[in-house]
C-alpha cells in the first residue's frame, strides 16, 4: 500500500509535474492532438489542401481559359500533350475547366454554407434561449422551411431571379439552414439552464452577453461539425443546380461541365467523369475533416 | 434608525405549475447588517435558495413570480428597479456563489478571463488591469501560483479550487453582500472547512456581509451571527445564532439541531435522529402551521391557523409558533 504512494508527503496537495505538463495544454492544442490521431481526417485535410491549392494556383500555372476552344472537340484524355485531360464537345479544355470551375463550385458551397449557418445559428439561438412564444414562432418557421422540397424551392428562387452566383448562394443558403437552427436551438436550451449561465447571470450578465459570450462558445463544437457537413451538401447542391442549367452560364463550374456534357456521355466519358470525381473527392475530404473536427471538439475525448 | 445593509420584508414568491400555483415563499423577512453573517437554514425545498434568488431578482419568470414584499439594499427597493439597473448591481454590489463548483464556471474561458469579465463590466477597467485584479483575487482565495493559474481553464482545477475561483469571481468587485448557496455541499469534508474559513476570513478583511445558505448546523454555529430557520417557505424562527442554537424555541429548530450528528446527545452506535415525515407539498397548502403534521408538540389550533409572530425584545428574536404565542404562553 505504502509502496504505491509517492515518497513525498501530501500527495493530494500538488499534482505531479508530468500531469501538470499535460494539463497545461490549451483546448486548441488538445483538439489538434485528437484530430491528428484520426488518420482519415488527416487524409481528408491533406486532400482538401491539395484541392484548394490547385484551384487557387492551378489556373495561373496552367494558363488556359476554361471557356476557350483549345483543341478539336472530343479529344480523348492523355492523347494530346496540349490538353492532358482531353476536350469536351465544344473543344474546351477539361483540365482548365476543372481548375477554374472548382473555384465557383467551392466558393458557392462555402458562401452558401456561411449563409445557412448564420441564419440557423441566429434563429436557433433566439428560439432556444428565450423559449416560450419566441421558440414556438421560430420553430414553426423552421418547420415551414423543412417541409418545402429543398431542390425545388432552390430552383424556384433561382428561376425567379437571374441565375447569378449571388442568387445561387442565397437560394442554397435559404434551403440548408434548418438543421443548424434545430441544433443551435437544442444546444442553447441545454446550456441556458447550466449552472455557469446562472452564475454569469448572478454576476450581472444581460441576455446578449449570455448568448454571445457565455453560451455560444460552448454551443460551437456541434455547430462547427454541422457547418462542415453543410459545406459538403452545398457543393453538391450547387453542382445539382448547375447540372440543371440553373446557374450562371458564363461562369465555369463542375456542375456546369457535367450538365453541358451529359448528352455526349457515351462518346465523351471524360467530360463528365473528371468533374464528377472532383466533386466526389472534394465533398469526401470536407466530410472527413468534419468527422475529425467532431472528435477534436468533443471534450470527452480530451485528456483530463 | 439607519437602514440595515440588506432588508428583506414580507417577501412572497409563487410558481405556476401544471398542477396549480405553488406558494414557495410567504412573508419572508430578515435583515442583514453591514459585515454581518446571516445563516439561512432548513431542509431541502423549504425555500432557502428561492429566497436568495428572489433577493437577486433571478427567479425565472415565468413560471415564478414575486408576489409581495420588498428587498431593500441600503434603503433602495431592488424589486422596483428596472432590469438594467439590477444587472449593474448583480456581481458588483451583490453576488452569489452556487452549490456546484464543478459546473458553475464556463468551460470555454480561462478562470482569469472569467474573473476579469466582471471587473471590466462593472468597474470599466481595462483588460490588463482586470486581469491583474483577477490574479490578486486568486491569490487572496489561496490558489497557489496565482499568476500562472490565472491562464488555466476550469477543468484544470479540482472541485475545492473551483469553489475558490467562484468566490474570487464573486468578490472581485468588492460587493456589499455575498450570498453563498450551500457553497460546500458538493465538496469533501476537509475542503468544506477550508472554504468556510476562507469565507470568514474574506468577510473580516473586506467587510462583505454574507448570507450563508446551508443545512449544516455546525457551519451555522461557526460562521453566523444571526440565523433564520425556514420551513415550507416561511421563516419560523430568527435570532442571534448563539441563542437559536442554545435555546431553540420552534419545535422544527429543535428537531434540526437534534438531527445534527456529532453534537451533544449523540453517542456512537446509536441511530441518527430524524424528524419524522417530509416537507409538505407547497401545492396543497392548507391553513395553519405547515409543520403541524410532523410536530411532536402539535395542538389542535396549529392545524387551523398560524399565530402572529412572537417578537422578543427589539426584534432580537422572532418565532412563529403557538407554543410561544404572546397572548397564550400556556398550552391550552
Amino acid at each position: 500500500m505504502s509502496s504505491v504512494q509517492p515518497p513525498s508527503g501530501a500527495p493530494a496537495a500538488t499534482a505531479s509535474p508530468a500531469a501538470a505538463a499535460v494539463e497545461a495544454l490549451s483546448p486548441w492544442r488538445e483538439g489538434w492532438r485528437v484530430f491528428r490521431a484520426n488518420k482519415a481526417a488527416i487524409a481528408g485535410l491533406a486532400m482538401l489542401v491539395l484541392i484548394v491549392g490547385a484551384m487557387v494556383l492551378g489556373p495561373a500555372w496552367y494558363g488556359v481559359a476554361a471557356m476557350d476552344i483549345a483543341a478539336g472537340p472530343f479529344t480523348p484524355p492523355f492523347t494530346d500533350a496540349k490538353v492532358w485531360l482531353g476536350t469536351d464537345y465544344l473543344g474546351r479544355d477539361v483540365l482548365a475547366g476543372l481548375l477554374i470551375g472548382g473555384r465557383a463550385t467551392v466558393l458557392v458551397g462555402l458562401a452558401a454554407a456561411a449563409v445557412a449557418v448564420s441564419i440557423g445559428i441566429t434563429l436557433g439561438a433566439l428560439a432556444g434561449f428565450f423559449g416560450g412564444w419566441v421558440d414556438a414562432l421560430l420553430s414553426r418557421v423552421v418547420e415551414l422551411f423543412q417541409v418545402l422540397p429543398a431542390l425545388l424551392f432552390a430552383m424556384v428562387l433561382v428561376t425567379l431571379f437571374s441565375p447569378s452566383l449571388a442568387v445561387v448562394v442565397f437560394a442554397i443558403g435559404l434551403v440548408a439552414w434548418t438543421g443548424t437552427a434545430r441544433l443551435a436551438r437544442a444546444e442553447f436550451m441545454r446550456l441556458r439552464g447550466m449552472e455557469f449561465a446562472a452564475a454569469a447571470r448572478a454576476m450581472g450578465a444581460g441576455p446578449l452577453r449570455l448568448m454571445l459570450r457565455e453560451i455560444l462558445p460552448n454551443a460551437l463544437p456541434p455547430l462547427i461539425v454541422s457547418a462542415s457537413l453543410i459545406i459538403g451538401a452545398a457543393i453538391l447542391f450547387e453542382a445539382g443546380l448547375s447540372f440543371l442549367g440553373l446557374s450562371d452560364p458564363n461562369v465555369m463550374s463542375w456542375g456546369l461541365m457535367i450538365g453541358s456534357n451529359r448528352r455526349n456521355i457515351l462518346e465523351c466519358w471524360w467530360g463528365v467523369t473528371f468533374p464528377g470525381a472532383a466533386i466526389f473527392l472534394t465533398v469526401l475530404s470536407v466530410s472527413l475533416v468534419g468527422d475529425g473536427l467532431n472528435d477534436a471538439l468533443n471534450p470527452k475525448l480530451h485528456l483530463r | 434608525m439607519p437602514h440595515p445593509l440588506l432588508e428583506v420584508s414580507g417577501l412572497g414568491v409563487e410558481f405556476r405549475t401544471r398542477r396549480g400555483v405553488a406558494r414557495v415563499l410567504e412573508d419572508v423577512s430578515f435583515a442583514l447588517p453591514r459585515a454581518g453573517t446571516l445563516g439561512l437554514v432548513g431542509e431541502s425545498g423549504c425555500g432557502k435558495s428561492i429566497t436568495a434568488l428572489a433577493a437577486m431578482r433571478l427567479i425565472p419568470q415565468p413560471p415564478g413570480r414575486i408576489t409581495a414584499g420588498r428587498v431593500l439594499l441600503e434603503g433602495r427597493d431592488l424589486l422596483a428597479l428596472p432590469e438594467a439597473q439590477m444587472r449593474a448591481i448583480r456581481g458588483d454590489r451583490m453576488s452569489m456563489i452556487f452549490q456546484e463548483p464543478m459546473t458553475s464556471l464556463n468551460p470555454a474561458y480561462t478562470v482569469g478571463d472569467q474573473i476579469a469579465e466582471a471587473v471590466i463590466e462593472h468597474q470599466h477597467a481595462g483588460r490588463r488591469e482586470a486581469l491583474s485584479r483577477a490574479t490578486e483575487m486568486l491569490d487572496a482565495v489561496g490558489i497557489p501560483a496565482a499568476a500562472r493559474r490565472v491562464h488555466d481553464y476550469p477543468h484544470q482545477f479540482s472541485g475545492g479550487m473551483r469553489q475558490r475561483v467562484m468566490i474570487a469571481m464573486a468578490l472581485a468587485c468588492k460587493p456589499d453582500v455575498l450570498i453563498a448557496d450551500e457553497p460546500t455541499t458538493a465538496l469533501d469534508v476537509t475542503v468544506q472547512a477550508q472554504i468556510f474559513d476562507l469565507i470568514s476570513e474574506l468577510r473580516e478583511r473586506t467587510g462583505t456581509a454574507v448570507i450563508l445558505i446551508t443545512h449544516d448546523m455546525g457551519a451555522i454555529a461557526e460562521m453566523a451571527d444571526r440565523v433564520a430557520v425556514m420551513y415550507a417557505g416561511r421563516v419560523v424562527e430568527e435570532g442571534a445564532a448563539v441563542d437559536v442554537l442554545e435555546r431553540p424555541l420552534h419545535p422544527y429548530t429543535q428537531g434540526l439541531i437534534a438531527c445534527a450528528p456529532g453534537r451533544r446527545q449523540h453517542a456512537p452506535g446509536q441511530p441518527l435522529v430524524e424528524i419524522p415525515g417530509t416537507v409538505p407539498s407547497l401545492l396543497e397548502r392548507r391553513g395553519g402551521c405547515a409543520f403541524a403534521d410532523r410536530c411532536a408538540q402539535v395542538q389542535p389550533r396549529c392545524r387551523d391557523r398560524l399565530p402572529a409572530e412572537t417578537v422578543f425584545g427589539e426584534g432580537e428574536r422572532r418565532v412563529l409558533c403557538w407554543l410561544h404565542a404572546a397572548d397564550q404562553r400556556v398550552a391550552a
